[in-house]
Formats: structure tokens, sequence, C-alpha cells
């Protein structure tokens, strides 16, 4: 029954995601929302707002002059941040070193978790020989309510 | 005295500097000569109170600074070069008081203010703890002296223009500045920037006298959540200003200002989360130390790589000497911090390890890792143009594309970690406890899933919106189903609560969330802060529906978008001494329902002169679905229509709706809780059980009406 539900349940999530088709002028819009303005306002090319932008419109018609020749991604990229230099790429896509702008985030994150782990490892491990060392207190009637008391108290959160 | 009112605010800051000298030597001395037992000449305990005293004095000598540059701002003084470069006669008086802050010595000037004041106040509570009180006030001090030396050596708000006389009018204030927020938003963020200095002062202090016990962390505890409260109402009030006056459409830039603030944030954050550890179990002491000292640095590199021309800005003040200062400083922070570690470090030892993977200890490390990597990414993505320009020679953009890719999925593990730690048990949670805890909220987010995919929001099929990455939608989807299987998460731990203590009084399930909630403030506090974020980040998930439609509109015409018809009424122009604007009258309608009439605007300030400046009105229509948000861009040159873009922002409230919750969250939070109090209750007749009882008074400890027999533990 339990498996059942879970194929049932992958079947719906599949048959969901999986439908649709693409759009035409997605590219445009994805290729347009990776690339800068370069008058100076700092903004996403498309999102560039200001009337009488001296650059914007020649970018856009050269972006969409580029698509209409069939120029993959990686090219248009290329080609833009050839004639305006590597500013105009919203983000670093060059590959060499710019790659390293990419995995230096993931890379710390994940270093993170790894020493974490190793770390609640070990305590872990001082934890198990510290209480191996000690002498188990027998419970009295004293310490029933207090024991008591204290599971309550740490039975939730705070 | 040709200028009597600059020749006071310079005196007066230099007075306040020449106090604040004298607050850290004395105040150094007397806490020397208190530790080692050395005699001085005056008795150490009042040298302590006149260094205290001479603080408290600083604070109103740079107010006197305050008082000055205001004065001159009111009265069009132009012959201080500050009021004349952001000031005219023609704007109104709000914007003259926030002219203080709209440029480099001017903001220092607030900076030094803001400080001074906090000083002031933990100066007014030392009787909390004096010692330590005492030695924060110094090390407040020290910080105090490097922005007065600024404001007095490098960048004075009091300088005179050449030859003492100023012109007819002034240059007038940026116009993005001229908005309500921006007389908010400003002294909001910096009171949560400088904020940072007072638990970066306590926790230094602390260190250095080797503080017994956990009270100071209680102090700087309190200290950090107002610095956050405000911190987070800065950043927030940035993000509207954005949003609703430079008409891009969007709220967060990535603008290296911006990330500025939200570093400090995201390590206060951590610090928060983090401290608790300490006081609960005695454990991350060294974490804790350094977190808030980071966060502290934070703030000055921030300020530092901004202020310097390092990398590139938006925001005004960018590009100036003064970086090298801030860079010099931040070397003595580090240098200081990192020598009373090595010195005390021993006084930071852990008393308990920790015991299992699954416990509330272990979720707040890697609470404090994601954060961490969070805080890293912002901090990578500002200052990676450097960094390549020093290996490749050339600078490279790190803009939204690059956060959104990276930040994001950081944000939704660190989403999911909201959900998941507080239903964790400090030490270890038993199997049967994570089950019982768990279910509700995994089906929630199980059952958002297929209802968002049923409704339409299918990741992988781009016709859901034609013009988005399909990573943005899947990331919407995830982060709407986990935001879903927290709030279930915090409700259910709300609801068990509720009804334990329904249990106990008879309250109503209202009444007993209420008395839950004042009973553990801090805890359930916490819990309405997750609740704001998670509504905060499923507004942030809107962005992923955002669309936008540009066209010209004339008289009368309509266009159709996103279910609104928007019919232009009319198109004009007008003008006023501050600025010459033109609007379009824009109607509304929903499903055949006129619902609003829209004014977009788009003014140009400064119309006859050479720094003629245009600025954006945006007409927004809010509703708590979407955003209906329109923009002025300009007229067609040759047929005079107006240009007009249209965006439709989904969930956009939800944002704000987020942040008023965490406002209110943190407030109960900071409420101090329902102690148990005793009372004397007449007891009429022996308990059958204890015996006890005879008639007479007896002390009784209540919570909340919850009455307890004598004799039985009470829980």
């Amino acid at each position: 029954m339990y498996k059942r539900s879970l194929q049932i349940l992958l079947v719906i999530f599949v048959a969901f995601t999986m439908l649709g088709a693409s759009s035409p002028s997605a590219r445009f819009n994805r290729l347009g929302h990776n690339l800068m303005c370069t008058c100076g306002c700092s903004q996403i090319l498309l999102e560039c707002n200001h009337m009488g932008c001296p650059d914007s419109p020649g970018l856009i018609a050269a972006l969409h002059s580029q698509i209409d020749a069939g120029a993959s991604d990686d090219a248009i990229y290329k080609s833009f941040a050839a004639k305006y230099g590597p500013t105009v790429l919203a983000s670093p896509n060059r590959g060499g070193f710019d790659d390293v702008a990419w995995i230096g985030p993931f890379a710390f994150l994940l270093l993170g978790i790894v020493l974490i782990l190793l770390l609640l490892r070990l305590w872990q491990r001082r934890q198990a020989s510290l209480a191996a060392t000690l002498p188990e207190i027998p419970p009295t009637p004293e310490t029933d309510p207090l024991r008591q008391r204290i599971r309550d108290e740490t039975k939730y959160g705070e | 005295m040709s200028h009597p009112m600059p020749l006071f605010g310079s005196f007066s800051l230099l007075l306040a500097l020449i106090l604040c000298v004298y607050t850290l030597f004395s105040g150094t001395l007397s806490l020397w000569a208190i530790s080692t037992g050395r005699a001085l000449a005056v008795a150490p305990e009042r040298l302590r109170e006149t260094s205290r005293r001479a603080g408290i004095a600083s604070f109103i000598a740079v107010c006197c600074a305050v008082f000055a540059i205001g004065w001159a701002f009111f009265t069009n003084d132009f012959s201080v070069d500050y009021v004349l470069h952001h000031s005219s006669r023609a704007l109104i008086a709000p914007y003259k008081f926030s002219s203080l802050w709209a440029g480099q010595e001017g903001s220092l000037l607030l900076w030094a203010w803001l400080l001074a004041g906090y000083g002031f106040v933990l100066r007014i509570r030392h009787k909390a703890d004096i010692t330590l009180h005492a030695y924060a006030s110094t090390i407040l001090s020290a910080i105090q002296i490097f922005f007065l030396i600024l404001v007095v050596f490098v960048a004075s708000p009091f300088a005179i223009v050449p030859g003492g006389i100023g012109p007819a009018d002034g240059f007038g204030l940026n116009p993005l500045l001229q908005y309500p927020e921006m007389a908010i938003h400003p002294p909001m963020l910096y009171l949560g920037y400088i904020g940072f200095s007072v638990p970066f002062a306590f926790a230094l202090g602390a260190l250095m006298m080797r503080y017994p016990g956990e009270k100071w962390i209680h102090i700087t505890r309190r200290w950090t959540m107002v610095t956050w409260l405000f911190l987070t109402c800065g950043i927030t009030l940035g993000m509207h200003w954005a949003y609703a006056v430079l008409g891009w459409g969007g709220y967060w830039g990535w603008d290296p200002v911006e990330n500025a603030s939200l570093m400090p944030w995201l390590l206060g954050t951590a610090f928060l989360h983090s401290v608790m550890m300490q006081e609960k179990r005695g454990m991350m002491k060294v974490w804790n130390v350094w977190l808030i000292f980071a966060t502290f640095m934070l703030t000055i590199l921030g300020t530092d790589l901004t202020r310097s021309g390092l990398v590139n800005s938006v925001h005004a003040f960018a590009e100036s000497d003064i970086g090298y200062w801030f860079t010099g400083f931040l070397i003595i922070i580090f240098a200081v911090c990192l020598f009373t570690f090595l010195y005390n470090r021993d006084h930071l030892r852990a008393e308990n390890q920790f015991e299992s993977l699954g416990s509330r200890e272990s979720s707040f490390l890697f609470n404090n890792l994601v954060l961490l990597a969070a805080c890293f990414t912002v901090l990578w993505g500002t200052l990676f143009p450097v960094l390549s320009e020093f290996v490749q020679g050339s600078k490279v953009t790190m803009g939204a594309p690059f956060y959104n890719r990276v930040a994001v999925p950081i944000g939704l593990f660190l989403l999911f970690l909201t959900g998941v730690g507080p239903l964790l048990a400090w030490r270890s949670t038993s199997l049967r406890a994570i089950r019982r805890n768990f279910v509700l909220p995994c089906i929630a987010i199980i059952v958002t899933t297929i209802v968002l995919m049923i409704a339409g929001l299918r990741p992988w099929s781009s016709d859901v919106r034609a013009d988005d990455a399909v990573g943005a939608n899947i990331y919407a989807l995830v982060c709407i189903a986990l935001g879903v299987g927290v709030i279930t998460a915090i409700v259910a731990e709300f609801l068990r609560g509720a009804n334990v203590v329904r249990t106990q009084t008879g309250k109503n399930l209202l009444e007993s969330t209420i008395l839950l909630t004042r009973r553990n403030t801090r805890r359930y506090g916490g819990y309405l802060i997750h609740f704001g974020i998670v509504i905060l980040f499923i507004g942030l998930a809107g962005s992923a529906f955002n669309q936008s439609k540009e066209t010209e509109m004339g008289f009368g015409d309509s266009i159709q978008f996103n279910g609104y018809k928007i019919i232009c009424q009319s198109y004009s122009e007008d003008s006023n001494a501050n600025y010459d604007s033109q609007f379009a009258l824009l109607d509304v309608f929903h499903n055949g329902k006129k619902i609003i009439r829209l004014t977009p605007e788009r003014r140009v300030y400064f119309v006859n002169t050479d720094h003629a400046q245009p600025a954006t009105m945006v007409a927004i229509h809010s509703t708590l679905e979407s955003d209906l948000y329109v923009v002025f861009e300009g007229t067609n040159p040759d047929n005079d229509k107006p240009i007009i873009k249209f965006f439709v922002n989904p969930l956009v409230n939800w944002i704000w709706i987020g942040v008023v919750i965490i406002v209110f969250g943190t407030f109960i939070a900071l409420v101090p809780p329902l102690k148990p109090s005793t009372r004397r209750v007449e007891v009429t007749s022996p308990h059958p059980a204890t015996g006890l009882g005879a008639p007479g008074l007896a002390s009784e400890t209540w919570v909340g009406g919850a009455a307890k027999l004598p004799g039985v533990p009470h829980v």
C-alpha cells in the first residue's frame, strides 16, 4: 500500500512536470536578462528603464540579430564580451577563472558541512568515552521527580 | 565670527572628540587599576565614573553639532559647503533634515551621532553590571574616537565654501532621495549598522575582563536583537524605496551597498541563534565571540568597500580617500580582537559536548553554517570583480543572475532548517518525537507541491511563463512548498502548547495561545519571526512569475495585460519650484469593473541647471495576489505620446507583510516573559493526599492561574 502510494505520487509528479513546450521568445528574454546595459546604469539589459539610453537599444538589436542568425548562447555571450567587455555579462560565464566565482560559495558550504559532520562525530566519540567512565547513579525517591522534571523541560524546544 | 553656527558645530565635534579620548584613557586606566588592584591618585571607581560621565557628555556635544548642521540647512546657509551641495531653497522642510545624510560628511556625522546615542543609552543603563558596562563604554569610546576624527579632520560637514560667502541657492538634494521613506530608511539602517558596535563592545569587554558566567550574553543578546530589528527595518525600507522610486520593477539589485547591509544582518542572525547554545548549554563560546566580532567588522568592511570606490556602486559617496581610514581601522579592530582572543581563549572553553546529530544543537550548527555560507556568497559576489581584475586583468559583473543561482539554493536550505530546527529537542531527539513532529509538515509540503502543479506551476514547462528561466520556477515551487511545510510546523507547535495551557487553565484556544506566548516570549516570538521569514520567502518566490509590457498610450488608448484592462484617460505636464513633471492618468479595470486610477509620473529636478536629473514616481496598485506596477518612462519625441511600462509582480505584498510579522515577533521576543509569581491563598481544608492545609495562609506558586498543590513538585 505504502509502495503503491509512492508510485502514484511519482506518476502524478512526472505527469505534471513534463507537460508543456518551450516558447520561442523565452530565449531572447533569458539571454537579455543575463546581459547588462553598458550605459553605466548598472541595470540588467532588459530592465534598463531610462528613456534615451544611448546603449540599450543597440545592445537589444544586436541580441535579436544574433538570435535570428542562429548563434548559440555561448557564442552570443562571447561575442558580447569581446565587443563590449566582460562587464556586459551579468554574471561571469566565460569559463576559466570565471568558474571560480560559481564554485567558491558551494565549496565553502560543502567544506562547512564536512567539517560539521567531522566535528559532530568527534564530539560524539568524546561524549561516549566520557559516559563510559562515569558511574551510573541509581534512581532514588529524591532524584526521581527531578529526573522527570528535567525530562519534561527538555522534551520540546527550550 | 562670520559663521557662528558652523563654528559652533566644529567646536562641538572637537569637544566630543576630547571627551571621548578622556573616556577611553580614564576608562582604561581605572579598569586596569581595578583589575590589578593597583592604587591610583584618585580612587579607580571615581575615575571610572568620570569616564562614564565624559562619555555621556560626548553625546550631548555631538547633538550640538547635529543641531548646528540642521540650523545651517533650515536657514539656507549656503556658505557651508555641505549645505550648498545637498540643499536648496525650494527643498521642503522634512527633506532639509534628511539632507543631513545625503552625502559623505553628513552620513559620517549621522554615524557619529547614533553611535554616541547608543553609548549614551549604554552608559545610562550601567547599573545592570557596572564593570562590564565600563568595559563596553571604554571600547565604544574608542570606536567613537575613530568616527569623530573623521568628521573633525577628514570629512568635516562644517567646511566653509572658498571665499566664505555662499551662492544665493544651493545645488539641491538628489531627487532620488526626495521620497518619504528616505527620511526614515538611512537612520534606520544606520541604527542597525552602528548598533552592532554595542554587542561587539560587550563581547570584547567580557572577554577582556574574563567575565564569569553568561550574564553578558543575556545583555548582548538583547542589544543584538534591537540592532537586528533596526537593520531589518532599514533594509526593508530600502527595498521598498528602490521598488517605489527606481522604477525598474524590482526591490533588490545586489548593489555592493545593499550587500554591505545584508552581510552583517546574516551574521547577526547567525549570532542570535548560536548564542542560545551558549545560554542553554555553555557551548560554542569561541564561535559566538568571533561571530559578533565578525559582524561588527563586516559593518566596517562594507563601509570601506563602498566608500573607497573599490567596488562599483550606484549609490552616492563612492570613491574617496576615506576608504584608507576604514581599512586602517579594520586592521586595528582585527588585531585587538585576535590579541584579546589569544590572550583569554582558555576562558572560552565549552562546558558541554554534542551528543546527537538529531538535536537542536546540530540544527543550530547547520543554521549557522548556512547563514555563514550566505554571508560568504554575498561577500564573494561583492569582492569577486576586484579579484577577477587582479587575476585576469578585467573586472566582471556579479549581477542578479549570479546571486539567483548561488544564493537562492542556500536560502532554500535555510528555509528548510527554519522548519526543522525548532522541532528538534536539545541534546537528542527520539525517533518517536521526530515522527510526531515531522509528519504534518511533510504532508503539507507534498500536498502543496501537488496543488501548485495542478494549479499550473509546472517547473519544467516553460509555457508557465514564457520569459523566464526554468530554474526560477523550480525554486519558486520548492520555496512555496517548503514555506507551507514550515508554517504547518509552526502552527502545530503553537497548537500543541496552547492545548496544554487550555487543559491547565480552561481558557479558550486564543487566550491559551496568548498566554502561552506570554509565558515564553523568546520561544514563541522566535516562531513568529520564523513565520514572518517564511512569508517573506514566499513573497520573494513570487518574482519568478513577474511579467512586463511596454507600450505607447495616447488619449483613450487601452491595453489588456494579465487580466487588467488599462485605459489612458489623459496625460499632461506640470511644474513647480522644485521640479517639472509629466504624468498620465490611467484607469484600471478588472473583470469589467474600474478598480483604481493610477498616475505614473516622471519628474525632472533642477530643470534650468546643468545638472538636471530625472526621477520616476511609480504608480502601484497592490493586492495580496500581485502588484500592478506602472512606470511613466517618457514620451515618444515623434508624437508626444507617453511610453508606459507595466509590470505584474506577484506576491510582493507578502514581503512587506512578512517583515511586519518579523518586527512584531521581535518585539514579542524582547518582552520579558510572565514569571511565576507567588501569592498568598487561604487553604480551607486539609489536602487528603498530603494532609497539609490546616486553615490559614499558604504560599502558592502561580503560573497564569494554574494552581499547584503544596508539596507536589511543580514543573
